[in-house]
């Protein structure tokens, strides 16, 4: 599904002294199929924007547009369920959303609400548990039970058993273990790819930003101030770190070799093989 | 989160009611509460109105944001005068509407209350707008102080004061976090039958029971870690102190008391 933001302002608490635009003037346009990075530094809007996604929050002016659905001010989005179920939505720690008496129940809360065969649903729930990698003996056990880590898995799932359209991840990898985060990021990319997703990610780690998204749009105080592919956004690291974001440790590198070397050497998304050849390459003329 | 209700929150604007003493604003407001009662014509109301009203200028807090913040005490103050206008029966017939007397006395009535009633709302929001909560508790500590000796546990009192009063954003904001993330899982809180929407509570108050649990959890453990003992010895980083603007007040109040007292009819 394709998105467009067109000059959306958000004001939280408006008309009163702790009135606070977190949005301002943002226009976009996403579409279909593709993975997005939204970055910024805390507090940037990068939630605020989320929220809008699927109509929880409506733009304070301009428009917000979700395949068919429209959000504008002042008028109730129809069909605003349909479009929930289109979107999933993995909030920041969404562990905190889990209340039923066993993790089996939990998953199978969204798509029950959203009208799914009962057939259906025990079928998607352990398809779930598994892209997840839940050892399906834990669907029985009490989700209070489980270990955080196991509990970020068990919220997970819950939204994608609702199977939605349009994946949007609010940084769906923060404090979990190394290995977890590379787990869970390959089964979104994986899951993107199979399932032709659109899929936005919100994420304070760059190197995510580079090996997932293939667009990418860095947001400062509620406006926004970079868009383009990761690979041409990362080249501009001073403007970055003016807004306090780095860039992938592969571009810190190589703009120490081309330092180095006086000669600069450009990181395209080429695998790390043909990288090697051309810094061995760079090497070889020096001697 | 909720700008209906303007009780209870504070809006930092740093004037000079902000500045005062929490103690000294407490008092007053106490004993502007009992004194109000005494006033009982024109001139002993007109102190008590400029008092309350002068006090809320002096506050700097945007007039707009208080009257929309009173909204639901309007439709009280309103349904007061009302009911007073077509209940109460003395003095002159002023008018018939549709056939129901209205009194002078009526009329008079319904406004005097209605009057009293606005002014007491309005000074006791102003405790909140201008005094942050850990400012409440200590004053409140301080002016129970005295019950000490009757082993009454004031330090305890205050300490629960303050930890609910610290607490009541961060569970509002985690209210909306979870309505946000089942509502995105297509519960529905707004529409459909009742029995329907109360069933779609139950996903919102379990997990806000779970962290509030883990939260006192967390904070006992936080507090002990660094020391807590209870109130035994304990002293204060902001001790307060009464200043000459507190004394100030204190006696331009006493003397708005005197003076309605003075004026009021005794017949
Ligand atoms: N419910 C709210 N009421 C008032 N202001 C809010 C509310 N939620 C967020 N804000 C403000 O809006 C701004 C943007 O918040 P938002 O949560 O979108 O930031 P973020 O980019 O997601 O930050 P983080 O990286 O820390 O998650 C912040 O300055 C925040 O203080
Ligand atoms: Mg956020």
């Amino acid at each position: 599904m394709d998105i467009t933001f067109e000059q959306v302002d958000y004001t939280y608490q408006a008309n009163s002294p702790f009135e606070h635009k977190a949005l301002k003037d943002l226009s976009f346009h996403l579409p279909g199929g593709s993975f997005t990075a939204i970055v910024g530094h805390t507090g940037s809007g990068k939630s605020t924007l989320l929220q809008h996604l699927n109509g929880l929050v409506r733009p304070t002016s301009g428009s917000v547009r979700i395949g068919g659905h429209t959000l504008e001010p002042n008028k109730k989005p129809k069909q605003a369920k349909e479009l929930r179920k289109q979107v999933g939505i993995v909030f920041q720690y969404p562990e905190h959303q889990l209340f039923e008496e066993t993790v089996e129940k939990d998953i199978a809360f969204g798509p029950r609400n959203f009208g799914v065969p009962e057939k259906e649903i025990h079928k998607r729930v352990e398809e779930s548990a598994e892209a997840v990698g839940l050892d399906l003996s834990l669907l029985s056990r009490s989700p209070f039970e489980l270990s955080g880590g196991q509990m970020r898995r068990v919220a997970i799932a819950g939204v994608l058993a609702v199977r939605p359209r349009v994946l949007v991840l609010d940084e769906p990898t923060a404090g979990l273990d190394p290995r977890g985060q590379r787990e869970i990021m390959d089964m979104f990319h994986r899951l993107h790819k199979e399932q032709e997703l659109t899929t936005i990610l919100v994420t304070h780690s760059m190197e995510d930003a580079l090996t997932y998204a293939d667009h990418m749009l860095v947001l400062d105080k509620g406006e926004k101030y970079m868009e383009g592919p990761p690979v041409e956004v990362f080249q501009q690291r001073q403007a970055l770190q003016k807004v306090q974001l780095d860039v992938p440790e592969i571009f810190q590198f190589l703009q120490k070799v081309s330092e180095r070397f006086g000669k600069t050497v450009v990181y395209e998304g080429e695998d790390i093989d043909r990288l090697a050849k051309q810094l061995a390459d760079l090497a070889g003329e020096r001697e | 989160m909720n700008n209906l209700l303007i009780i209870g929150q504070y809006v930092p604007t740093n004037s000079i009611v902000h500045r005062m003493d929490p103690r000294i604003k407490m008092l007053i407001i106490f004993f502007y509460v009992i004194f109000i009662f005494f006033a009982n014509n024109v001139f002993s109301y007109a102190l008590f109105t400029v008092f309350a009203i002068g006090g809320t200028l002096l506050t700097k807090v945007p007039w707009r944001f208080i009257a929309k913040g009173l909204t639901p005490v309007w439709f009280l103050i309103v349904f007061t005068f009302i009911l007073h206008l077509f209940v109460t029966k003395e003095g002159t017939v002023l008018v018939n509407i549709f056939g129901l007397p209205i009194y002078s006395g009526a009329l008079e009535q319904g406004a005097v209350i209605s009057l009293r009633f606005f002014l007491l709302i309005l000074l006791t929001s102003l405790l909140t707008l201008t005094t942050t909560p850990i400012e409440i508790t200590d004053g409140v500590e301080s002016l129970l102080g005295p019950l000490r000796r009757f082993k009454f546990p004031v330090h305890e009192l205050a300490l629960m004061m303050s930890i609910s009063l610290r607490f009541i954003p961060t569970l509002l904001q985690e209210t909306e976090k979870i309505s946000n993330a089942q509502a995105s899982r297509g519960v529905d809180f707004r529409t459909g039958p009742f029995r329907e929407r109360v069933r779609a509570v139950i996903p919102l108050l379990v997990p806000l029971f779970v962290s509030a649990f883990k939260r006192a959890e967390e904070l006992a453990m936080a507090m002990e870690a660094r020391g807590y003992r209870g109130g035994e010895g304990r002293t204060k980083l902001r001790e307060l102190r009464v200043m000459k603007r507190d004394v100030a007040a204190l006696i331009l109040f006493i003397v708005v008391v005197a003076a309605a007292l003075i004026t009021r009819d005794y017949s």
